[in-house]
């Protein structure tokens, strides 16, 4: 198995004034293709904070990590948007689609800048829409969607282009149960079926069941 | 990218409408810059244009031919020859469209209730029909039947002074070129009618024929005035002219009348300066509504970013959205411009102002005129200065939203 994310000693501190806020205190953390890793632990604990910095969107302050094997600390802000695009499926707690699409463009926007054909990239969209149960709502907008229906769109967007990797921080959050059973449902089976390697961030006790590792967070660290 | 592109173009386009009621607001504003713009731009361009005819066609011409001195001092014995071959010869260039011989002298024109001082021309009918403004502005009465018709044509407003009126006899006087006082009778055979004021009361007709006799000049005459096909040939044939008359005096309108001139030069400025003007109160409103657009959606910039899309991608898409919304906006006011002229006809009345405007030679109907240069000019000046400065909100949607933002509620 290869390592999809690798993490040596991830520090990261916020300056807040003249306080030094430290939100990771040194992760070490190694992700393998195909498995389906959950971050809990209490607010405030780091989780976000760690996803982001996986993810690109954050720089850490200490420490070096690789993603798809690329080193993230050597590279530029457009490189790692790049990176992004072509291997990092995000999945965040709400505001995932841009409303003025379709929950088919949505789906269709990374494989569009991808540079995947329209042809292609419709069919493409359309079956993973179909898969996350959303057959007939390729045309809706996203207000015109439920709050998990949503979610069900943002999970397709990020897996869609077969992405290395997907980030979901706190997805279910805003979702009832029994809507976030079905949720969680998706990711395992794109996850099984697909091959799809996850790392998600919940306060979530049924996302945690349904995990293949559970790690915890507490005061930026891993234990 | 070229599906970057339509992706790009699909969300600019969208957002565009999303606040429709921002959108038709702004749209309004920018419509509404527009139509002063070129409105404004059509007027003046026809007072502009006006002003020059009605100078060029009141007895100016674009070039004019005088005996040395006549102009510091235009006395009778200052004339020239009509019938030197060096003149017949300079006057046969191509682009020389018309040209009229005149005698021109200060002179007293006199009813039997009152006297006035004016200046007396003596025109070759058939010349002067094609020259200046007199054959199609006799309203009463008629123009001259011919170069020994012995009639006068006076101006309205000089006809109301004298208290006389058409078919009454006035008395001219003047010096002939003995520098003794020639004066004769003549019967008021036209009245004309300029709706200029000075120019009613400055001048009095005879024909060319009828004022060499009885200012015993011969063949002589005081002026040759030259029109062009185009005022843009007036300096090579007033080269031309100058070199085959080294005798005469020859000079063009822009020295004969100065203050038209200047109006000429300071249209083109004037007109820059307004449009900027206008832009300025319009440029505040688009870069406002666009940065408003911007801050409402810094969630969606952030995902964008967080989705792999480069801080150009955002950059491009705020700054399509301005463009589409400043096109949009010129074409209605283009079109609302457009109207506007074609329903003010031959031009708007401006007489309950035209006083002060005489001095300048205007006539109390301002034609609108739309010119594809000032089109231009005002569409790029909107659209330029427009995309410029919707860089600013373009680039603050770029820049200012960390990819990170989408993360933190
Ligand atoms: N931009 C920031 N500036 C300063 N401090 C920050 C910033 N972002 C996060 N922090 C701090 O870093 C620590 C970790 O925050 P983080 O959001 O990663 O926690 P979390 O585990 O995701 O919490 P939650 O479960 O509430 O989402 C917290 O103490 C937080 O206040
Ligand atoms: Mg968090």
């Amino acid at each position: 198995m290869t390592a999809v994310v690798s993490c040596t000693n991830i520090k990261k501190i916020y300056k807040q004034g003249t306080i030094d806020v430290v939100a990771l205190a040194g992760v070490d953390l190694t992700v393998e293709q195909g498995d389906f890793v959950c971050l809990s632990g209490p607010s405030g604990s780091g989780k976000t904070t760690l996803l982001n910095i996986i993810g690109g969107l954050d720089m850490p302050s200490a420490g070096e990590i690789s993603v798809a094997g690329n080193m993230l600390h050597t590279m530029s802000k457009a490189q790692l948007a790049e990176m992004r695009l072509q291997h990092v499926g995000f999945v965040f707690q709400a505001y995932n689609l841009i409303p003025v699409l379709t929950a088919q463009e949505n789906v269709e926007m990374v494989m569009q800048m991808q540079g995947v054909s329209k042809r292609e990239r419709g069919r493409r969209a359309r079956q993973v829409l179909k898969e996350v149960g959303l057959e007939g709502m390729e045309n809706r907008k996203p207000p015109e969607l439920s709050g998990g229906q949503q979610q069900r769109v943002a999970v397709a967007r990020a897996i869609v282009s077969n992405p290395k990797l997907v980030l979901a921080d706190e997805p279910t959050a805003n979702l009832d149960s029994k809507t976030a059973e079905n949720l969680i449902d998706l990711m395992r089976h794109m996850n099984s079926e697909h091959g799809v390697t996850f790392v998600i961030s919940t306060h979530d006790p049924r996302v945690m069941l349904h995990a293949k590792r559970n790690l915890k967070m507490e005061d930026g660290r891993l234990v | 990218m070229k599906q970057g592109y339509t992706l790009i173009f699909a969300l600019a386009w969208r957002n565009l409408w999303r606040n429709p009621r921002r959108t038709i607001v702004i749209l309004f504003a920018i419509v509404l810059g527009a139509w002063a713009m070129i409105v404004m731009a059509a007027y003046s361009r026809g007072m502009s244009q006006q002003v020059f005819n009605n100078a060029i066609d009141n007895l100016l011409g674009h070039i004019q031919i005088h005996a040395p001195g006549y102009l510091e001092d235009p006395v009778i014995d200052r004339v020239l020859d009509t019938q030197q071959p060096a003149l017949k010869t300079a006057l046969l260039a191509p682009e020389i469209q018309h040209t009229a011989a005149r005698v021109r002298v200060p002179a007293v024109v006199a009813s039997e209730r009152d006297s006035q001082g004016v200046t007396l021309l003596g025109i070759d009918p058939a010349a002067e029909a094609d020259m200046s403004f007199i054959r199609k502005s006799v309203t009463l009465g008629k123009y001259f039947e011919g170069n020994q018709d012995g009639g006068i044509i006076l101006g309205k407003k000089l006809v109301e002074r004298l208290e006389t009126s058409l078919g009454r006899r006035v008395v001219l006087m003047t010096q002939n070129s003995q520098n003794k006082i020639a004066d004769r009778g003549f019967r008021i055979v036209g009245i004309f009618d300029t709706m200029i004021d000075a120019q009613e009361t400055s001048y009095a007709f005879i024909t060319l024929g009828t004022a060499q006799q009885m200012l015993d000049l011969g063949t002589n005459v005081s002026e040759i005035a030259v029109k062009l096909s185009h005022a843009d040939h007036t300096d090579k044939i007033l080269g031309g002219l100058r070199a085959g008359l080294p005798g005469l005096d020859v000079k063009p309108w822009y020295t004969l009348d100065a203050l038209t001139k200047l109006f000429q030069d300071t249209w083109e400025g004037s007109a820059f300066v307004w449009y900027l003007i206008v832009f300025l109160a319009m440029g505040f409103g688009i870069v406002n509504t666009i940065l408003m657009a911007v801050f409402e959606r810094t969630r969606e910039f952030g995902l964008f970013q967080a989705l792999g899309l480069k801080p150009n991608f955002i950059l491009l898409q705020v700054w399509l959205e301005s463009l589409l919304l400043l096109t949009t906006g010129l074409a209605i006011g283009n079109l609302v411009s457009w109207l506007t002229v074609l329903a003010t006809g031959d031009g708007i009345d401006v007489s309950a102002f035209s006083q002060g405007m005489e001095m300048v030679k205007l006539s109390k109907i301002i034609p609108f005129v739309l010119t594809t240069d000032d089109l231009v000019v005002a569409n790029a000046v909107v659209l330029i200065l427009g995309l410029l400065t919707c860089l600013y909100p373009a680039w603050r949607a770029a820049r200012l939203v960390p990819a990170h933002a989408i993360t933190r509620v």
